[in-house]
This record gives structure tokens, sequence and C-alpha cells, in this order.
């Protein structure tokens, strides 16, 4: 039997409104953690994927991992790094602010399955993101080794909420000023040397780091995931900006990813297109 | 046989000079003076079989609006033609007259046809000029909920209908502007963002609401909605983008057309930095297509400052499917065409930006399936043209996104939905479609009128009950 009428109307979920600033704070030097009622997106969101996000009228639309979420209060956090003009906007957002858009889920959820042992790697603003990875993995019953790197100790973020979900978190760093090897690329082939089983690797980060971890894995011939971060526009497949190219094929990172098989992405086409607004954002920076 | 007399040419329509206007975002065309208007429309002979009705895809009365244009009734004239098209000054300046009513207009046998098209356009530009047009009597609220998904020219035809039938209207759009493709794709200098956001912000105060930033398929599935709401209408548009599938194609200063319109339009990268979204503004810019999208973007391109703009089309000028008017635009601002000539590769420099294209001559063959001749290659006519931005504007189907979470929803070529013709209804149950999301990539006055269809299909299948 159909729903009555009266039956369907009480079912409305979430409605779409505004979307306001809960609050902000600095993670490390130039990483913020921004804080948002958004219900829409807390309801639906799951681990991998991602939202689109204006500062203002005048912004780009910057896709941001999302690091977060608390489907009761409608709360989502992402994690950014300040590198350009639109996330140096982000950075200034502060508790009340009203954001002009916030729009998604966006992207496939990650694959997850219970495959044994999983080491998931985070650098930078991928730290925060591979937190709710790492949770969902654990939940799967998985055996979690989280692998954080960064330059130095203080760039560092989030050890204590990794270490609640993770049966390991490891530690690299450049200056070896915290852990035993430099980086989450090397700490992944240490693993593996000395005979560690890896049933999967899930790593994100900059793309530098992206495709050292899924060229320390190839001989070892370990899956791993990558989420790709190139340029996008509108997140719904509608500009090919973040077109990449795997295995051969132009995929759209937007739609059809972002995560994909590392040892199938080609890591020139997407380092270059990376670059593609360098000049453009230095001059907007200046201004 | 009608004793009026004739005047063989058309009353020109001033607009601002080509040297200059490349220089600027502003609009080509200034349209009509009333006295303009006037003389224009008294052109007509008001012939005994007016087929110009025949030729416009909403069938607007146009011998009588021409009439009361004439006439100087200019309010009436402009609701005449909204009882059949809800955005006249939309269609007036991007609809193909030229392939519609003013191809069937008696005078273009021996003559130029009546100015249709401006004709509909000024009288839609008066109307705005005197203020918010008032609101009419709408009847009591029916109780019914209708989900329009995109808020494009179907979307909008649609949502105005269904509200002045009194069902309550939901918009939803992906996008931080409602408008569509007239928002992301048809630049500034063909069709002002002001007069889209006037027809939006119309619909709204009907009644409709509007739900920015929120993609179904995404956000909420099909079916989801269908909880919520009594029907649902895709207008979604064909939002995804084609690529030649050849070397070199992701290079960097390669774009889609969609890419490189929503970055000058919806997101104003042409006024960067005082917008965020860059664009690379190159100083040979060449283009690949010949619609109205490849004009578009080699326009763009001359006003984002570059010194060379080129079309690269396969087939022929007669072939070009685009606006006579866009064609001349083009033509008139300095734009090179290269035409019979295909890309095969595109090469780049060390650091992966694009430098040349290799193409390839063309010459026509036998007729293909759309009727226009096959574009043959040249064996061995292969040559480069040093560029710094490509646009590829080759074409676009339906976005898969809501398809891929609709299993019940049928598509067939190129994910176009499956729809019947007179209904707009698709294989869902409660699910309607219009505008390219069902035609695959077509006009907007189409899409209006498949949304005309589909609204009163869905009045139809909210008061029966019957699928």
């Amino acid at each position: 039997m159909e729903p009555s009428k009266q039956e369907r109307h009480s079912k409305d979920p979430v409605e779409p409104g505004p979307v306001t600033v809960l609050g902000r704070e600095p993670l490390a030097p130039n990483m913020q953690l921004l804080t948002v009622q958004a219900p829409v997106v807390a309801s639906k969101i799951q681990p991998g994927q991602f939202v689109i996000v204006r500062a203002d009228e005048y912004g780009e639309r910057v896709p941001l991992t999302i690091v977060d979420w608390d489907r009761e209060k409608g709360a989502v956090s992402c994690v950014f790094m300040q590198v350009g003009t639109s996330t140096y906007k982000l950075g200034k957002l502060k508790a009340g602010d009203v954001l002009p858009t916030f729009v998604g889920p966006l992207g496939k959820p990650l694959e997850l399955d219970r495959w044994g042992t999983v080491v998931v790697a985070g650098g930078c603003y991928g730290i925060g993101s591979i937190y709710p990875i790492a949770r969902a993995l654990k939940e799967k019953g998985n055996r979690v080794i989280s692998l954080i790197e960064g330059r130095s100790k203080f760039l560092l973020y989030w050890l204590d909420r990794l270490e609640a979900v993770s049966d390991r978190v490891l530690v690299s760093t450049r200056d070896r000023s915290m852990g035993n090897s430099v980086d989450g690329p090397n700490a992944v082939k240490d693993l593996l040397a000395s005979g560690e089983r890896i049933d999967r690797v899930i790593a994100i980060g900059c793309t530098f780091m992206m495709y050292l971890m899924a060229e320390a894995t190839r001989p070892f011939a370990v899956k791993t995931i990558v989420s790709l971060n190139p340029i996008m526009i509108d997140g719904t497949g509608m500009c090919g900006a973040c077109r990449v190219s795997v295995a051969g094929e132009t995929k759209f990172a937007c739609v059809d990813g972002p995560d994909f098989d590392g040892h199938q992405v080609d890591w020139d086409l997407l380092l270059a297109r990376r670059k593609a607004y360098l000049g453009p954002e230095t001059d907007s920076g200046e201004r | 046989m009608s004793k009026k007399q004739i005047i063989p040419k058309k009353t020109p329509m001033p607009e601002q000079p080509p040297a200059e206007r490349i220089k600027n975002y502003d609009e080509v065309p200034y349209g009509y003076t009333r006295e303009q208007a006037m003389a224009e429309a008294k052109r007509c002979i008001e012939c005994g079989r007016p087929l110009c009705v025949d030729g416009c895809p909403v069938n607007i009365n146009i011998p009588a609006f021409l009439k009361l244009t004439a006439a100087g009734d200019f309010r009436g004239a402009i609701n005449l033609v909204k009882e059949t098209n809800a955005l006249p000054a939309v269609s007036g300046r991007v609809c193909p007259q030229e392939e519609q009513c003013e191809a069937k207009c008696v005078l273009s046998k021996r003559y130029e046809s009546v100015a249709i098209g401006r004709l509909e356009r000024f009288v839609a530009d008066w109307e705005a000029s005197q203020g918010s047009p008032p609101l009419p009597d709408l009847p009591p609220p029916t109780g019914k909920k209708v989900a329009v998904v995109g808020s494009g020219p179907a979307g909008i035809t649609v949502a105005a209908d269904l509200v002045k039938m009194g069902h309550h209207v939901t918009i939803f759009e992906a996008l931080h502007e409602p408008g569509g493709v007239l928002v992301y794709g048809i630049p500034e200098f063909r069709l002002p963002k002001a007069i889209v956001s006037r027809e939006v912000e119309y619909v709204c105060r009907l009644g409709a609401r509007l739900v920015k930033d929120f993609v179904v398929g995404a956000a909420e599935t099909v079916d989801e909605l269908l909880e919520r709401y009594d029907a649902v209408f895709l207008g979604t548009g064909a939002g995804l983008p084609w690529f030649l599938n050849v070397a070199g194609e992701n290079l960097n200063g390669v774009y889609s057309a969609n890419e490189y319109l929503t970055r000058a339009n919806l997101m104003k990268a042409y006024r960067f930095p005082e917008y965020d979204t860059p664009i690379v503004r190159g100083r040979r810019v060449a283009t690949i297509g010949g619609g109205n999208v490849a004009m578009d973007s080699a326009r763009t391109a001359l006003r984002l400052g570059a010194e060379e703009s080129i079309i690269v089309y396969r087939r022929s000028r007669e072939e070009m499917p685009a606006r006579k008017e866009e064609i001349h635009h083009a033509e008139q601002e300095g734009i090179r065409f290269e035409l019979l000539t295909s890309p095969v590769a595109f090469h780049g420099d060390s650091n992966g930006w694009v430098k040349e294209i290799e193409c390839i001559r063309n010459e026509l063959g036998e007729p293909d399936a759309s009727g226009r001749r096959r574009p043959v290659p040249i064996k061995d006519s292969n040559f480069r043209i040093p560029v710094d931005v490509v646009v590829l504007a080759i074409g676009q189907s339906p976005n898969p996104l809501i398809a891929k979470t609709t299993p019940d929803l049928k598509t067939g070529k190129d994910g176009v939905v499956i729809v019947d013709n007179e209904t707009m209804k698709t294989s869902k149950k409660g699910v309607f479609a219009g505008g390219d999301v069902a035609t695959g990539g077509a006009t907007v006055i189409l899409a209006m009128g498949q949304g005309k269809k589909a609204a009163k299909a869905i009045d139809e299948y909210l008061k029966t009950g019957q699928w």
C-alpha cells in the first residue's frame, strides 16, 4: 500500500538551508580544521567523499576532504591547508559566518571491506582524511596501521584520534624529529621488507606523496588506493577539469573517483595538471 | 492576397561595433527602439496561412503578437507571447529563428523575413523595463508537491506552469547559481545574466522554492525524492562534455567548452582577480567545433585578450550547426575559420602545456545519419597550428549521475533519458523529463516546449493518479 499523504510529508528529512560555520581552529601551521552545520551533507557523507566550498561570493569552488561528521547534530568537519587565495579566505572564517556554497557529498564512497591488515597513510591534509577511513576499516574488522608523515613533528596532528581507531600508529618525519623513517613510503617499504603482511594500502596527501607510495608498494604488488586531488570546478562531472588517466583511460576524479588504483594512475599527467594555475594563483594572492 | 506594401529588408538592429565589443563583455546588439520595433512589426503582410506559427516549437501566435506590436500595444503583445513561451527574453536572443519561425515566413521566399526573434526580444525587454510584472491570480493549493531537478530552461518552465496550477514546487539546482546552461554556458555578451535571474526570481515570486547547491543523485536519489514528492521532473540538461580521444588531449591548456565557459561565465574568470577563479588567457586560441558553443568559446577567447582566435571545424561552412547570427558576429570580430579540418593530435611542451594542434584536411563525402555530408580525411594533408589554448566544443550528453543512481530509469544512446514525446513521461512512475536530458542536446526553445508539455502531463497525473 502506498503511504498516505500525511505519512509522506512527515517523512521530510533534513531541510537544506544555509551552511553556518560552527568553528575553525588551527591544527598545525597553515593547517586548519573547519566545522560547519550542514545537515544534508552530514546525513549522507561516507568515508572518501568530499564537498565543494566557496568562502564568499567571489570565491573559487574548492574541493575539501571531509574528516569527521556527526549525523545527529548535522555537523561536518573538513581540514584544509592554506596555500592560495581561496584557502586563505577559508582560513578567515569564524563561528556564525554563512558559507555561500557547501555542496556534497560528492564523489564515490571509498570501497570498504574486511581485507586483513590495511595501512592508511596520510600526509598534510590527508592526516585528517584518513581518520574516518581508519575508523570505518576498524569497524569492518581490519587490523589498521595508521601512518602519518610530515616534514617535522610540529606539522603533525590528530595522533590521539588516530590511536583510538588504529591498532598501530607509525610516524615519519623528514627531519627525524619523531618516528623512525623519513616518510610514509619509506615506512611502508620498511614494513614490507621486514615481512609484515599488508593486504591493502590507502594513501591520501599531496600528489607527490601518493605517487611515491604507489611506487613503494608496486614491487610488492600490494593494492594501493590513492585519493586524487586534481583541480575541479563543479564536482559533478560537468567540466572535465579534473580528468586523470587511469589504466590508459580518461576518468573524471570528481565522479569516477576520487579513489583510484595508484598503480594504474598516470602520475606525470596529474602532477603537470595540478600546476596549471600556479601563475594566476600567485597574481591573485598578491593583489 | 494581402494588399500590404512589401518592405524587402529587415529593420537593422543597432549593435556594438566589433572593434569595441571584443574588449568588453557587454551584450552585442542593443535591441530595437519602440519606433524600430513598430516599423519592423508592420513588415508582416498578414498572409492568409501564417506558417511561422508551425515553425515555432511552442507555436507562439506570431501574427497576432506582431499586429499588437505594430499598433504599439506592447503589453498585449508580451502577454500573448507568454501564453506559450515562459522565457521570451531568452528565446528572442538564443533561438535559431532562421531555421524556425523566420524560415517559414512567406516574405523569406523572395525577401528578408520579418525579424520575429528581434521583436520577441523587444516586447520581453519592454515588459522588464516596466518594473516587476504583476503576479497572476493563483488557484487554491492542490496540496501536491513536485520536485524539479535542474533550473535551466526546461526546469524554469515546468516550475512556473505547475505553480500556476496550484502545485507546490521545489527546484533543486546543483550549482550555486540558478539558470543551468543559460548561466554557466551562454556568455554575458549573448545573454545578459540579469535576464536569467529576473526570470528565476519571477518563478520564485510565484511561489516556487529554489534549493541551490543540492546534487540530486548524490545528496538524495530520485527514489528518495519520490518518498516526499508526488512527482519528479528531470531537467538536468546535457552536462557531460565530450572529448576527441586523441593524443595529448589532457595537456594543460586544453579545455572542454563546459570548463572554459563555466570558468568565464559562472565563475566570472573574465573579472579575475576581482573574482578568484583563473582562466588561461591564451594569445592563440583554437576552438574545435562549429556549433553555438564553439562560437561562444571563440568569442570569449577574444574578450579574454586573445590575439588570434580560430575555429577548427571538420565540415564546411554550409554544415555549421551554429545560428547564422553567431557565425556572422564571430566573423565580424575577426575569428579565423579553419574549415574542413580535424585535429588528430595535440602536442605539448616539456612542462605539459599544449603548443600545437596537428590537423588533417577533409573533403566532403556522402551524407551521414545527420543528413550532413560526412568529412573524409585527405591522406598526408597533416599540418600544425601553433596554439596556447584549445577549447573542445564538439558536443555533450546528459550527466550520468541520476541515471546511475536510478536503476529503473531507462536511458538510450549517450545516456539520454527515454521519454514519451507527448507526455514527457519516463520509464519510471512519477518521473518526467524534458530538455537536453531527453533530447541529448538541442535548443533552449525545445527545452521550454517540452517543459510546457511535461507540466500539463504532470498536472494530469497529479489529478488522476493515472500513469
